[in-house]
């Protein structure tokens, strides 16, 4: 019988795993933990209600549509989307995203634009791009759980700016900045995931939005704005982008197809001023060399056919209702402890219980119960922050999972209530707080909106 | 030999486990057996009946795996399989039962106190929290009875810190423990058959603990095999970690993890079937003793095939089963 080749793993050793060790780059050490990863891990059984994904629901997706273009660019396009293509991606690529900005109010110079494999990728390359070792940059508390590792792996110092119902508060980043001044160091970016945020659901002012552009444009300071879930608004006008209100000059923007098309496809971008974008593109060059023909192709088709804005508004009326129940599922199950808030758009709502309960603890009583959410230190650099609250999804599973999912986590939380309370002999039930009240960390996010009304 | 792999299952440690049975099914490849990988859930009887393994190997960490459960299967259907049997996995599983075995075989473990639930919930246990707190001085460590990996283990430095403890202890099973918090070094003794390997050293290079992430991140704690001891600290270690793994029935192979205090060791837990991943510490024990890591699962594996079945017990016919 043939010698069938052995993985390799079986060959490490406790002896090379030292060695190894002592080869790792510094960054390695500020990667962040695989217990959150083992706690996921189990998130993935299909018994599991998981609230904890950032998933957009693909599955009303024309199932004809996919394999009428696949087919086409087969039959049609084999050499040019079996063959590797330009770094920046392709000019067809580019006109696909100038539209989707346009239906934003956006309208970049096509040769500002990049195309990357997913936001994710035009995260990491900015900061490639941007940060050294302990250079300051500024996000939001809590920020994009996805953001945390890419900083951490170029070893910047994150600062986290507290946001409230209406984003970031820019007050406060305003003390920041000037603190910073007064250490003479100044942040790389402030990193902004303005509209329907992700964890938090809560979208910038109008006000702070010019603020903030105002504050950049003083300070000759970059802001990147993440914005994957601007079109996805159920209620309220719609707000203009910080690029749009900045003209590009100061604000790098991030974009994505995945929450309006497909995360499958893996294709973001970023726009950004040509000096900063030239080393961009380097840094793409050496990171993959181009994002996938095939996907980009597809997307091409995808777009030819002018249907597409159909589809998001498909979404948004899907999601639409999704938030609505969980909002609902929340009044019903959730403690009045609890607080949430109530996103106009978007995929996230961000929940906070009574301090003494850890989320990360909860999860896993939670899972016991078969149903899984985001832990809130996911969205903390200090991983002793956010350890009261969690991440909700309610895109990617149906209403009535979402229904039980709540039921089941709200009565987790209220056996640890009514546990804590035996404990310490607090039985009373503060009333919920309302908007403004209290302490200056009161109306910190998150707090319930007041009169309980629909966002 | 055809040796199913036991791995996986619904315990919050299945990520670990899986990883320590992809391991042990490379080591079995290259010792030129036939690995019959199971990620454990509810065809496990069903496939273990239609493949009729020689032997299982038990690559399971947590409640289901490590409790006793998986073994209860194994033995009604006749598989011999690795580690302790069903009554120790129970056993070291649960902490509480654990440490009253420890205690009345004279085996040096922290003093604690052990509460479910209902006696807080329904008899009014909280009131003698503050009694309690007295007598185990602060600060201490507030743990869930059966669980692992440090998962849900906190350290109250105060009073008011003790009920936020209890409910995240809560979070993972019905019992807890409140234990006297012991300073010192943080040592594990493998046990192998009857033989102590070498001890273990662990020291955390981030963070002040030897908590989750620093078990299983590579570089996050520092090992030192063999320990630094002196001879007479090596043998009062090494005794103390034989005798519980006797006190508490283990066979095959166990872990126990101890703290050495200023006044001599002491018994903090006995680990059924500890990790075998790459950063796992049986493995790096086994290796100070100059074993490698197939060495090991075959002798595990040899001990397994040693141990006699229970005779009324057995459904699969046992004749057929031959050594390679």
């Amino acid at each position: 019988m043939p010698e069938t080749p052995h993985r390799r793993r079986a060959h490490i050793r406790t002896r090379d795993l030292e060695r190894y060790a002592g080869l790792f780059a510094e960054r390695t050490g500020v990667m962040r933990s695989s217990a959150m990863r083992d706690l996921m891990a189990i998130t993935a059984r299909p018994e599991v209600i998981s609230l904890a994904g950032g998933l957009p629901d693909t599955s009303t997706f024309p199932a004809g549509t996919f394999a009428a273009q696949m087919t086409r660019i087969a039959q049609e396009s084999t050499a040019e989307a079996l063959q590797y293509g330009p770094t920046e991606g392709f000019a067809e690529t580019v006109d696909c995203i100038l539209e989707v900005m346009g239906a934003e109010g956006m309208l970049p110079d096509p040769d500002d634009v990049i195309v990357t494999t997913g936001g994710q990728q035009a995260i990491d390359l900015i900061c490639k791009t941007l940060v050294d070792p302990g250079d300051v940059v500024v996000c939001e508390a809590p920020t994009y759980p996805g953001a945390v590792p890419v900083f951490c792996s170029y070893q910047a110092d994150v600062v986290q700016i507290e946001c409230d119902d209406d984003g970031m508060r820019i007050e406060d980043l305003e003390g920041v900045l000037e603190r910073l001044d007064g250490e003479d160091r100044r942040p790389k970016f402030v990193y902004s995931v303005p509209t329907f945020q992700n964890p938090a659901g809560v979208t910038l002012s109008l006000e702070r939005r010019q603020r903030l552009v105002e504050l950049a444009r003083q300070r000759e300071l970059l802001v990147v704005e993440d914005n994957p879930y601007g079109l996805l608004r159920f209620a309220g006008e719609p707000l203009p982008p910080l690029y749009q209100l900045d003209g590009g000059d100061f604000v790098i923007y991030v974009g994505t197809l995945s929450k309006i098309l497909s995360p499958g496809i893996r294709l973001g971008w970023a726009v950004a001023p040509p000096p900063i974008m030239e080393k961009i593109v380097l840094g793409k060059q050496a990171a993959d060399l181009c994002t996938s023909t095939l996907t980009q192709h597809f997307v091409r088709e995808y777009f030819a056919e002018g249907r597409w804005r159909e589809y998001v508004d498909s979404l948004v009326e899907i999601y639409r209702r999704r938030r609505d129940t969980m909002v609902e599922s929340l009044r019903e199950h959730f403690p009045a402890q609890a607080s949430w808030t109530e996103p106009q758009g978007g995929l996230f709502i961000w929940a906070t219980l009574p301090d003494y309960i850890d989320t990360g603890d909860l999860l896993a009583k939670a899972l016991r119960e078969d149903v899984a959410f985001v832990p809130g230190q996911a969205a903390y650099v200090d991983e002793s922050r956010g350890r009261s609250s969690m991440r909700l999804n309610f895109s990617g599973v149906g209403e009535e999972e979402i229904r039980e999912g709540v039921r089941r986590i709200g009565k987790a939380v209220a056996e640890q209530v009514d546990l804590y309370n035996t404990l310490t002999g607090e039985h009373q039930v503060p009333a919920p707080r309302a908007q403004g009240e209290g302490t200056e960390r009161a109306d910190v996010l998150p707090f319930r909106r007041s009169g309980e009304g629909s966002a | 030999m055809k040796v199913a792999v036991l791995k996986g299952g619904r315990s919050l440690e299945r990520g670990v486990s899986l990883r320590s049975g992809a391991r042990v099914e490379d080591a079995l490849k290259r010792l030129g057996h036939e690995p019959l990988p199971i990620d454990a859930g509810g065809d496990l009887v069903k496939r273990l009946l239609a493949e009729r393994p020689d032997v299982a190997f038990v690559a399971m960490h947590g409640p289901g795996g490590e409790d006793g459960t998986a073994q209860e299967l194994l033995e009604i259907l006749g598989v011999p399989f690795t580690g302790p049997g069903v009554a120790a996995c129970a056993r070291c599983m649960d902490k509480v039962l654990a440490k009253h075995e420890l205690r009345e075989a004279g085996v040096p473990t922290p003093d604690w106190f052990a509460f479910n639930e209902t006696a807080f919930r329904e008899l009014g246990a909280g009131d003698a929290l503050g009694d309690l707190e007295e007598r185990l001085g602060f600060p201490l460590v507030v743990k869930p009875s059966r669980g692992g990996s440090a998962l849900g283990v906190k350290f109250a430095a105060s009073s008011p810190e003790v009920p936020e403890a209890l409910v995240s202890a809560f979070s993972y099973d019905d019992r807890v423990l409140l234990e006297r918090f012991v300073e010192g070094r943080e040592l594990a003794v493998s046990v192998l058959g009857s033989e102590p390997l070498p001890v273990v050293e662990a020291i955390p290079t981030g963070g002040d603990r030897y908590d989750f992430e620093a078990r299983y991140e590579i570089g996050r704690t520092e090992f030192v095999c063999p320990a630094e001891l002196g001879e007479a600290e090596a043998a009062a270690v090494t005794a103390a970690a034989l005798a519980a793994y006797e006190a508490l029935g283990c066979a095959g192979f166990s872990r126990v993890d101890l703290i050495l205090a200023a006044d001599g060791p002491q018994v903090l837990e006995v680990n059924a079937i500890p990790g075998l991943t790459d950063t796992s510490l049986l493995p790096q024990a086994a290796e100070a003793a100059g074993m490698s890591f197939e060495e090991l699962v075959e002798r595990i594996l040899d001990l397994a095939l040693d141990e006699p079945m229970p005779a009324h017990l057995g459904v699969l016919s046992r004749g057929s089963r031959s050594r390679t």
